[in-house]
């Protein structure tokens, strides 16, 4: 394989693995380099295997690494990285990415285990003034939540598409988009999911007037 | 169901044919019929035993597949649609001129990428295409032995989909396989710079990238791969690339009005090309629904030009075909799609 330079593969050993809900894991490995919450670094299961991004799931300053990811049953990559344990060695890249944490008021709003980056920020004191949409299908997979509420309060919202209880909205994100009366186009909206849904959300986003430079997307691929 | 033979590389047939059971000079022998000469059946390779015919038919079939649908421009362009997946559609787009005729080929069903300006992204993400799916485009389409070059830059990410794609290349570049040469070829990326390095890498067909605003600020809010793989990086590794004489790398540049159009983008454009051997392909937007973004006019693009070349940057527009069937690619999978949605 051909790399850049900071392209390199590094070994570390995880430290723990833990599978947070069905198909859901959060593994963590110790820290060993700086980064900035939003971040993202390539993780392979050998040091000429295929990689992928993922973001960093810590704050800025923890001494664990830790990254969330679900299972993709037709992945090459996640599948055997569910398999790993506590004491077992992936191969990561340098952090690298502009999808970064700043202190200004912002509207955040992930999908799925688009919820890292945000996460990360949240961790490394950026919550401030955020307003956080989050989406996933049943209600256990709002991992997190307790944190996002302590720091968010009314300003954090769970959108769930197949349960429901009195403090969710019953539906997918984009359909909770549709409905909100009125979005203040001066804030910078950070998007963090699936294509489809990035794609989706933007655009209504852009439908409802908000200026499409104020919209900063993160996709995985 | 069966497997399919075509796309399959000779080191996979002769994978293949120790399976079933056939001597290796028969992997070759396969190749032939399967990329230089025209069978529709297995039945067909006369210079395969019967017995081994048979063996090879009870688990494989050709695997070539014709177009379901097509548009035809008043210009001679033509847009095919071919189903893959269940339900699911990909474009490829023949282009006919003077000297030379293109097809432009998908990589992916649907695409990750989810660029602002682009039809496709609005699909969402359905799959990755084999490289016996990519090469059916070609393979299959009535013009296909009138076909000079091929492009990569339909449907997809080329460099997201890359083994499949690397396998593609080899296939039609092979003596083994249709014996084309990798300069009429030309693979399109938004740059994905580690798959491009392999790309470079492991074969000789020429690089486009995406490039459309040479600020990185500009470039996050059109492109999202620019938040892991900032266009600053994909320069630095093409500008230390030895991409030797006749190895071409272009930037395609499509104009929005009144984003990335102005004379500061040409100085800028002219900064961060330095010291690379390029060109610059501009090409008219095309506005799909609901897009924010508008085409800038015809004098415009022209000054555009004249700025560029005026800074030394090789410049072309990109000629406009098919407008009456083209709108956007990716436009005629997506109604598709929804058909079937509805």
């Amino acid at each position: 394989m051909v790399a850049g330079h900071n392209h390199q593969l590094q070994p570390v050993t995880l430290s723990f693995t833990e599978e947070l809900s069905e198909n859901i894991y959060l593994i963590g490995f110790e820290r060993t380099f700086k980064f900035q919450a939003g971040q993202v670094i390539g993780i392979a299961l050998e040091e000429q295997g295929p990689r992928r991004l993922y973001s960093l799931c810590s704050g800025e300053k923890e001494e664990t690494v830790k990254i969330l990811y679900n299972v993709v049953d037709e992945g090459y990559l996640t599948p055997r990285l569910s398999d790993l344990e506590a004491g077992d060695t992936i191969w990561i890249t340098e952090p690298r990415g502009e999808f970064t944490g700043n202190p200004g008021p912002a509207v955040w709003i992930a999908t799925g285990t688009g919820i890292a980056p945000f996460y990360s920020m949240l961790r490394s004191g950026l919550a401030r003034d955020k307003i956080l949409i989050h989406g996933n299908r049943f209600l256990e997979q709002f991992h997190f939540y307790d944190e996002f509420e302590a720091a968010l309060a009314d300003s954090y919202t769970r959108c769930c598409s197949q349960e429901e209880n009195e403090e969710v909205y019953l539906g997918r994100v984009t359909a909770y988009l549709e409905e909100l009366p009125a979005l203040n186009p001066k804030l910078k909206y950070y998007l963090c999911g699936n294509a489809e849904m990035v794609v989706e959300t933007r655009d209504i986003l852009i439908q409802k007037g908000i200026p499409f430079d104020h919209i900063i997307s993160e996709i995985y691929f | 169901m069966k497997k399919k033979l075509f796309g399959l590389t000779l080191e996979e047939l002769r994978v293949l044919t120790s399976h079933v059971g056939l001597p290796a000079y028969a992997a070759r022998q396969i190749s032939e019929w399967l990329y230089q000469k025209e069978i529709t059946s297995i039945d067909e390779m006369t210079n395969l035993s019967l017995k081994a015919r048979a063996q090879l038919s009870a688990s494989y079939e050709l695997g070539l597949s014709p177009p379901m649908d097509e548009q035809v421009s008043t210009d001679g362009t033509k847009k095919y649609l071919f189903p893959v997946l269940v339900n699911k559609y990909i474009e490829t787009a023949y282009i006919p001129e003077a000297k030379r005729s293109t097809v432009c080929v998908s990589s992916q069903v649907g695409c990750k990428m989810g660029c602002l300006f682009c039809m496709t992204g609005k699909q969402g993400f359905q799959g990755n295409l084999t490289s016996g799916e990519i090469l059916n485009q070609f393979r299959s389409i009535p013009e296909w032995k009138t076909l000079t070059n091929i492009v990569y830059m339909g449907m997809g990410e080329p460099l997201d989909n890359l083994s499949e794609v690397l396998k593609s290349l080899q296939i039609l570049t092979s003596d083994w396989g249709f014996g084309m040469s990798p300069r009429r070829i030309t693979v399109s990326t938004i740059g994905i710079t580690p798959a491009m390095l392999q790309f470079l890498d492991q074969s000789q067909a020429h690089l486009a990238v995406s490039l459309h605003t040479p600020f990185d600020e500009e470039r996050r809010k059109l492109m999202p791969v620019q938040q892991v793989y900032p266009l600053q990086e994909v320069l630095s590794e093409i500008r230390s690339w030895d991409f030797g004489r006749q190895r071409r790398v272009s930037f395609e540049y499509i104009l929005f009005k009144g984003f990335n159009d102005s004379p500061s983008h040409v100085k800028e454009l002219s900064r961060i090309l330095h010291g690379i051997r390029c060109r610059i392909n501009l090409i008219r937007f095309h506005p799909i629904p609901d897009t924010p973004l508008q085409s800038p006019d015809e004098s415009t693009i022209q000054h555009f030009k004249e700025l560029l070349n005026a800074k030394r940057i090789t410049t072309t527009i990109r000629a406009s075909r098919g407008q009456d069937i083209w709108a956007a690619c990716g436009l005629l999978s997506t109604k598709k799609l929804a058909e079937n949605k509805a």
